[in-house]
């Protein structure tokens, strides 16, 4: 087969799978049970620290 | 020892900008190769003069990195102006051929002018306000200063000299004549070189970050300087004709040089006029309204939604053409899915706000945020219904094609820069707040109005003259020539320029403004800075 066939076939076949599956997954990983505490706290990084990076002592993990 | 090889690099540059200059063969790299003699020279003196000063190494980690922010905001706003001015300018131009002076004729005719206005707008403003506010975000979310310490200083200055090469060559006839892919082979190659160094700093920054979670902004800005990295590789696989000329010639041929040209194009705003502003909707709205956003978990999905459909879009652009039938298809379809994730982020940052709705009557500065999601909502109703086949045909090479560009451009990237200028001033600058709101009115409303002129008579316009050439008479033949639509255009075209004038003056009040707050609002109590317990 050429070149052009195979990729052809391979982009609107596995790979459309995988891309798809991909985000499927993401969707799946947001709506995860004990998210919401973990998005709670990233969706108000902008409020803290403001004026000066965080210290290492206040750095969170 | 870095003083000597830095002399060194310097030196051999600006020996070899003056011996390009000798051999030059067209005007546009005889200029730019005298530049870059003459930016290499200074440099190399300045290197020279400064090099018995002690190296003082200051420990800064415990600060931000503003002053870079500081020239960015500088640059954005003076761009802006440039960009509008000269939009303005050819708006008249083609209202008033006259305007295409005889004694400038081949340098500041339309065709000449006007990739120099989409450029000045979308990188030199657009892009200015994209890095600027990625290296404010990117340390406020990650509560980390700067990576890469002079490094940062290199992408901004090195991204100026970009814009500024890029417009002179336009003027003198350096081209790839690529729509937003203009600059030549060794325009691109200086780009690719501060693009590196902008991921560097960028992606720096975040791995060292002090908060465990990537803020949602990040992911966009990260996005959009990936993306944008990619996209100029592949579209500009030139091959110089001479290392002493500007002229160059595409690896690609035919139909897949314009699909690139197009998956460019389209992505280039995706990912530069999307992707990167809604980095900026993420912080500077949550910011100014108080409030985190709406839904963290629909700005996560809006994300991957958004560059898993963008990327394909492309082909929307080449309807009707060589391009097989399947390509412009899957293009088409794939720009009708794109209003779910366009409009998932609209309502995300709209819905931001409430609870907050009285600050819309207050505080113009969110007024302003929110007419450019509002916007952002509508450019992304208008494109999609565009880009479907039946309705191409009828738009296409129109000026609805122009009024739609705009309504995106004026309405949601600029207004969203304008209102993280407005945020950003005062604090750079520790300002206790802007110079007056009252401005800031005035503004928001000679934008709106001027964009509100300009979207309709485009609208009307591009309607008319596509009706116009596809009318045809009881035996078949076309009713109208060319020319007749261009003398039906001219009185919208008068308005589409007073849009202009208004849109043109607002900027330059925003301006005064701001530097107004610079220079005489109260600064802010020292003690303030000092971090407050929270209740």
């Amino acid at each position: 087969m050429e070149e052009y066939t195979i990729l052809r076939q391979f982009a609107d076949s596995w790979m459309l799978l995988v891309l798809f599956a991909f985000f499927i997954g993401v969707v799946l990983w947001v709506f995860r049970p004990g998210a919401g505490k973990a998005h709670r706290d990233t969706a108000n990084i902008p409020f803290r620290h403001q004026d000066k990076p965080a210290t290492s002592e206040e750095a969170r993990k | 020892m870095s003083n000597v090889i830095k002399l060194i690099a310097l030196g051999l540059i600006a020996l070899f900008g003056a011996i390009a200059a000798n051999y030059a063969r067209d005007l546009a790299y005889q200029v730019h190769s005298i530049l870059v003699m003459l930016i290499a020279g200074g440099l190399f003196i300045w290197t020279l003069r400064n090099a018995e000063e002690p190296d003082i190494l200051t420990d800064r980690s415990a600060e931000y990195m503003d002053d870079v922010v500081r020239y960015g905001v500088i640059a954005t706003a003076f761009w802006g102006v440039v960009g509008f001015l000269v939009g303005t300018f050819i708006a008249f131009q083609l209202a008033f051929p006259a305007l295409n002076f005889e004694w400038a004729q081949g340098y500041a005719n339309f065709g000449r002018l006007r990739p120099l206005h989409t450029s000045a707008v979308i990188f030199a403003f657009g892009g200015n306000a994209l890095i600027a506010t990625s290296f404010y975000v990117v340390q406020r979310t990650s509560a980390a200063r700067l990576w890469g310490g002079n490094l940062g200083w290199f992408v901004f200055w090195g991204y100026q000299l970009f814009i500024v090469l890029a417009a002179t060559g336009y003027l003198l006839g350096g081209t790839q004549s690529k729509e937003y892919a203009e600059p030549e082979w060794y325009v691109d190659l200086w780009l690719t070189i501060v693009w590196v160094a902008y991921l560097a700093v960028f992606l720096g920054t975040i791995v060292k970050r002090k908060e465990p979670h990537i803020y949602v902004a990040n992911w966009f800005y990260l996005a959009f300087i990936v993306t944008v990295a990619m996209l100029h590789l592949v579209n500009n696989m030139t091959i110089p004709v001479s290392i002493w000329g500007s002229k160059s010639v595409i690896v690609w041929s035919g139909v897949q040089d314009a699909m690139i040209q197009w998956w460019y194009g389209h992505n280039a705003v995706g990912f530069f006029l999307t992707a990167g502003f809604l980095g900026m909707m993420y912080y500077f709205i949550p910011k100014q309204a108080e409030r985190p956003v709406f839904s963290y978990k629909l700005s996560i999905i809006h994300f991957w939604a958004l560059i898993f459909l963008y990327i394909w879009a492309g082909p929307h652009h080449l309807h009707y053409t060589a391009l097989p039938d399947w390509a412009s298809t899957l293009g088409m379809v794939f720009s009708v899915v794109l209003w779910m994730p366009s409009w998932g982020g609209m309502i995300n940052g709209l819905m931001t706000l409430s609870g907050a709705w009285d600050k819309l009557r207050t505080d113009p500065v969110i007024r302003m945020m929110v007419i450019s999601v509002g916007f952002y909502g509508m450019s992304t109703f208008e494109g999609p219904m565009m880009s479907i086949r039946a309705v191409n045909s009828l738009s296409h090479y129109t000026d609805w094609t122009i009024g739609h560009v705009h309504s995106g451009a004026l309405g949601w990237n600029g207004m969203i820069t304008f209102g993280a200028l407005y945020f950003l001033v005062p604090v750079l600058w520790k300002r206790e707040r802007l110079y007056s709101l009252q401005l800031v009115s005035w503004h928001f409303w000679l934008a709106t109005i001027g964009i509100v002129l300009y979207a309709a008579s485009m609208w009307v316009t591009g309607i008319m003259e596509g009706l116009m050439w596809r009318e045809v008479d009881a035996n078949g033949f076309l009713v109208n020539s060319f020319a007749d639509t261009v003398a039906a255009k001219f009185p919208m075209y008068v308005v589409r320029a007073l849009g202009g004038v208004l849109f043109l003056t607002g900027s330059l009040i925003m301006c005064y403004n701001l530097w107004m707050t610079v220079r005489k609002a109260p600064a802010k109590e020292a003690s303030l800075s000092v971090a407050v317990p929270a209740e």
